[in-house]
């Protein structure tokens, strides 16, 4: 997505948008999630059609993430701020964000 | 109904003196609920992490079925995150209705739904280093039963 002003001409050698088949997401991550990871954000270009698949594609990254999607009956997904199953679909999504149950109040 | 979710500490007190002064006609009851950072030995302190964004939609959904499901006349939600010492305030709930069954059902459901659904993750730190607050089963278990329909009793008693 080009920024106003900067006319029809993409900056050099770079293009934002994701390869064929692929979404880019913002993914954040919560307590021990993202104690385990080490990051609280990041940005992430994918094919995952899933939550689950995309938790499969993180889990394989390193240590940290395996760590981190060990155990899904630990964790629980929101799709724009929406909690979600891990069966549901990422089509349309733009935030991802993974967490241990809330404990609130 | 106010949602309010911040770092800031708040009185309890100075926000019921708020709902009671801006009460309008037809409120009779006025119910609170306070969660207080528990003075366990050894509490040095508690962190409270949050969901920008998904914090405030999701106290404000759950605030607006209340308000459907009692037909409140108001009330308040406020949730503080951040760093909190032992005998604080975490937050309050407060219900104004035409009358008390509502007003204490409202606050009921409302701390149900608070306690699992709303994004706030709990580390207690203490002397020996921090752990993080694991969610409760019957806290989870609690939210099932708002799903059944009010009984025919429960119903004749709202009315009253």
């Amino acid at each position: 997505m080009a920024p106003e002003g900067h006319g029809d001409v993409a900056p050099e050698g770079r293009d934002d948008t994701p390869p064929e088949g692929h979404a880019t997401l913002e993914v954040l991550y919560f307590a021990w999630v993202r104690e385990r990871i080490g990051l609280s954000r990041e940005r992430v270009v994918t094919a995952a059609l899933t939550v689950a698949d995309l938790i499969a594609e993180l889990g394989l990254r390193d240590a940290r993430y395996a760590a981190a999607f060990a155990d899904t009956r630990a964790l629980r997904v929101a799709l724009d701020q929406q909690l979600a199953e891990f069966d549901a679909s990422l089509k349309g999504v733009r935030e991802v964000a993974f967490f241990p149950p809330m404990t609130g109040g | 109904m106010q949602v309010m979710v911040r770092a800031e500490p708040f009185d309890p007190g100075a926000e019921l003196a708020r709902l009671t002064e801006g009460a309008g006609p037809g409120a009779g009851a006025l119910v609170t609920f306070t969660g207080l950072v528990r003075n366990d030995g050894g509490l040095a302190a508690m962190e409270i992490e949050h969901y920008p964004g998904m914090t405030e939609r999701a106290i404000r959904a759950v605030a607006d079925q209340a308000i459907t499901r009692w037909a409140l006349l108001g009330g308040l939600i406020l949730h503080r995150y951040g760093r909190l010492l032992p005998g604080e305030p975490i937050m309050m709930v407060a219900t104004l209705a035409a009358h008390r069954a509502e007003a204490f059902a409202s606050a009921d459901f409302l701390m149900d739904y608070l306690k699992s659904r709303a994004p706030f993750w709990k580390k207690e730190i203490g002397e020996d280093g921090a752990a993080w607050v694991e969610a409760k089963a019957h806290d989870e278990a609690a939210l099932a039963r708002w799903d059944a329909p009010a009984s025919p009793a429960q119903a004749v008693k709202a009315g009253s």
